[in-house]
């Protein structure tokens, strides 16, 4: 019998839309772990980081949820080489803090640093650097992981290589992961070089990232969601690199995080009245137009975290919520981009981001070859239900594929068109869980598990 | 699970054969397709030919409203497969006031089904909702049973008792991601109601939907269709009861 206690709760998604009652364990010790799983009764098990996917995958209706967050030591680090070992419910965030100092970065680090290394893996989360050194996972040397049947093996990337493979952005479907060791990157400084760069519109835009992204480890690009006909995805390009030695004042503490001040949001502020219509107009002109042309030096904070300076900010959607519809199209499907972007001008998307990734990864990776577009939408745009499923009409129809870390609303009928390699993932899933133990409020509403 | 835009993949109707049911799973339909699980007491007879048109997948299961001992088996079938996202409890029968109000065996029907079967039929799906960890329930009461009236107190009463008993789910169900929805319409053209004189403010079972589905999305406790019947019915209960003889 487990001694870890139960506290049956709601939980939601980053979104904050369509939550369910779970019985919440938090463990504080991987030790902990196995009972947990095995007691999984009919409506399953699966572990939560730090909440921080925007829909219903990391919650489970009536079942049990393990709440990661209390297993989150640093087991091991190698400051010559860049080799940490964490538990899978260390931050991202807590791990920059830890190696910074020490002239070493996240390899991938995605748009906060509130998310755990185990749900970085489950979701294999990419970041602004994509296109050149793929997602998060690609970095991984090497993983533990509790499987459905309470076993814990080690995951070597390329000895289990299937098994690693359907992990990386399994959704936490495969098992928990209780630790893993990761090949960090080597930094100078702890700020940011950064080419600051407008784009009239989307044809600019994709020439430019096109011909010059190659030229930057880093590259994200705001659009303004508002900007239609002649500029639609009239946009700002943010690329950039480390910055080194040499491209800082000499007598500052070159490697020190300055973080900025952190403001919070009051549970019951909306903010919603001014996250459409006039004021979200002139905050997207006023966006475009003081983008300065040029390089300049920010913190990593500022270039890789700018919403973490709000904690939580997503309660400024007021009670409704809000998701986040994030698709991609493969290279060549430019006009299918191109509808999608004008179809979502009138649905006032609050925040609209565009980048190319490389290399896919893995059966159920989100990531492949082409463009990559984030919108955020208020729940209450009316006909949302519809104007998404036609968008994922048109981008099932281009070969690509929306975000499950981020969805909350896909029909079940476009998973495979999707996810055209679902059954190879299915087949190593049903294999190390053929009790049907994991389980979470997406898996089911997807029908992801057989 | 209903879905982050309000949408809902599954739905358990009580009475498949309702016309404010079929309704509802229509304008539900407009969102995109989904899966209905119509209990009923000639399930093989019900005309589903206009939902499967519209995007349904129907099943069906043999169900009677009187027959409580069997609700535990029917909501086993019911539960077996995904989950359900919205139990619709529809069923319901007007009978006959005059012949009622002195024959005990007809008003005890009235009163099996109204009452007596939807209060097993609500507590059956209230646990299976909370097991579930989420879902929505809707119970159809009406302004019926809100005072009594001269002319159709024996149906009333049921629809008073069944009104009381969800009010009280609502409150033990606080706590849950389990939504209990009380919907409250005044006369309704459909089956029920046919032959009899349309009163004051009557709907279509197409306004009905209309407000069943918007109030499941809200998450709204109480639905009155139309919405003005409810200060219609603070009048009405608080009339001297010498006025409601003729009424
Ligand atoms: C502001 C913001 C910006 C974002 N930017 C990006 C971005 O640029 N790129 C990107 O890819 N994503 C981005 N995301 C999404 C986020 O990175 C992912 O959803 C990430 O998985 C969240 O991690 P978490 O620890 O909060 O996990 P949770 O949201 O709690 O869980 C996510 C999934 O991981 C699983 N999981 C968690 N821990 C474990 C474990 N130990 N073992 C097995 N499975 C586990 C859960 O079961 C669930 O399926 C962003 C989110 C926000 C809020
Ligand atoms: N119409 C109105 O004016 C009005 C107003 C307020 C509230 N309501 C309520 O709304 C609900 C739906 O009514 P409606 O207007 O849609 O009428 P309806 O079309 O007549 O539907 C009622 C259904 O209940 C079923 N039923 C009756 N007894 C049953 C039993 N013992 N077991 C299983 N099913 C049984 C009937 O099925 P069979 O085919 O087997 O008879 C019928 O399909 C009812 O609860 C009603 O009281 C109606």
């Amino acid at each position: 019998m487990t001694t870890v206690s139960r506290e049956r709760r709601k939980l939601h998604g980053w979104g904050r839309t369509a939550g369910s009652v779970a019985n919440i364990a938090a463990p504080g010790s991987t030790d902990e772990l196995a009972a947990l799983i095995a007691e999984a009764g009919q409506r399953g098990v699966i572990a939560r980081g730090l909440g921080r996917s925007y829909g219903d995958v990391a919650q489970n209706a009536g079942g049990v949820v393990i709440d990661m967050r209390g297993v989150d030591r640093l087991l091991e680090f190698d400051r010559a080489s860049g080799l940490v070992t964490v538990e899978a419910g260390c931050s991202l965030d807590a791990l920059v803090d830890a190696v910074l100092a020490h002239g070493w970065f996240l390899p991938v680090t995605p748009g906060t640093s509130a998310v755990t290394v185990g749900g970085a893996i489950a979701c294999d989360v990419h970041g602004k650097n994509h296109h050149r050194d793929g997602a998060f996972a690609r970095h991984v040397r090497s993983l533990e992981l509790l499987t459905p049947e309470g076993e814990t093996i080690t995951v070597d990337p390329e000895q289990q290589r299937e098994l690693f493979e359907a992990t990386a952005g399994g959704l936490g479907l495969t098992g928990i992961v209780t630790r893993a060791t990761l090949q960090l990157v080597p930094v100078e400084t702890a700020s940011m070089l950064v080419d600051t760069e407008r784009a009239a519109n989307l044809d600019v835009l994709l020439t430019r990232l096109t011909s010059t992204d190659h030229l930057f480890r880093y590259s994200v690009a705001w659009v303004d969601g508002r900007a239609r006909g002649a500029a639609l995805g009239r946009s700002v390009l943010l690329r950039g690199d480390h910055a080194t030695a040499d491209d800082v004042p000499r007598d500052t503490d070159r490697l020190l995080r300055a973080r900025g001040r952190r403001l919070s949001v009051p549970p019951h502020l909306s903010a919603a009245p001014f996250l459409r219509g006039r004021p979200l107009n002139a905050f997207n002109e006023l966006r475009y137009r003081r983008a300065r042309s040029g390089k300049s030096i920010e913190t990593i904070d500022q270039f890789f975290y700018p919403l973490d300076a709000i904690g939580n900010w997503n309660r400024l959607y007021g009670a409704g919520g809000f998701l986040q519809y994030q698709f991609l199209v493969p290279f060549g499907a430019e006009d299918a981009l191109r509808t999608l972007l004008e179809s979502f001008t009138a649905a006032q998307p609050v925040l609209v981001v565009l980048k190319q990734f490389g290399e896919s990864f893995g059966p159920l990776g989100f990531p492949a070859p082409g463009w990559t577009v984030a919108l955020d939408l208020a729940t209450s745009v009316p006909g949302l239900a519809r104007l998404l499923d036609d968008a994922d009409e048109v981008v099932a129809g281009a070969g690509g594929r929306v975000y499950l870390a981020k969805d909350s609303r896909l029909r079940p009928d476009f998973l495979a068109r999707m996810y055209p390699r679902l059954d190879e993932w299915r087949q190593v899933q049903s294999t190390l869980d053929p009790e049907g133990r994991m389980q979470h409020d997406l898996s089911r509403r997807l029908q992801l598990v057989r | 699970m209903k879905d982050a835009v309000g949408r809902i993949q599954r739905v358990l109707v009580l009475g498949g054969g309702s016309e404010i049911a079929h309704a509802t799973l229509a304008a539900l339909l407009e969102d995109g397709p989904l899966t209905a699980i119509l209990a009923a007491r000639r399930p093989d007879e019900l005309e589903t030919a206009a939902l499967e048109r519209s995007g349904a997948s129907i099943e069906r299961i043999a169900f009677d409203a009187r027959a409580t001992a069997t609700h535990g088996d029917v909501f086993e079938r019911a539960f077996s497969g995904a989950d359900i996202d919205l139990v619709l409890i529809a069923f319901g029968v007007l009978g006959d006031q005059q012949r009622d109000e002195r024959d005990a065996t007809t008003t005890v029907e009235v009163a099996e089904t109204n009452f007596v079967g939807a209060v097993s039929a609500l507590t059956h799906a209230t646990e299976r909702l909370r097991t579930q960890g989420h879902g929505t329930i809707v119970v159809l009461s009406s302004i019926a049973g809100q005072r009594s009236r001269r002319s159709n107190y024996v149906y009333g009463a049921t629809k008073a008792g069944l009104d009381a008993f969800a009010q009280g789910v609502q409150l033990a169900l606080a706590d849950e991601e389990v939504h209990v929805m009380i919907v409250r319409p005044g006369f309704v053209h459909t089956r029920m109601t046919a032959g009899l004189k349309g009163a004051p403010f009557s709907v279509s079972a197409a306004e009905v939907a209309t407000a069943i589905v918007e109030g499941a999305r809200n998450g709204t406790p109480v639905v009155w269709v139309p919405r003005k019947l409810r200060w219609v019915a603070a009048v009405l209960r608080a009339l001297p009861a010498p006025l409601l003889r003729r009424a």
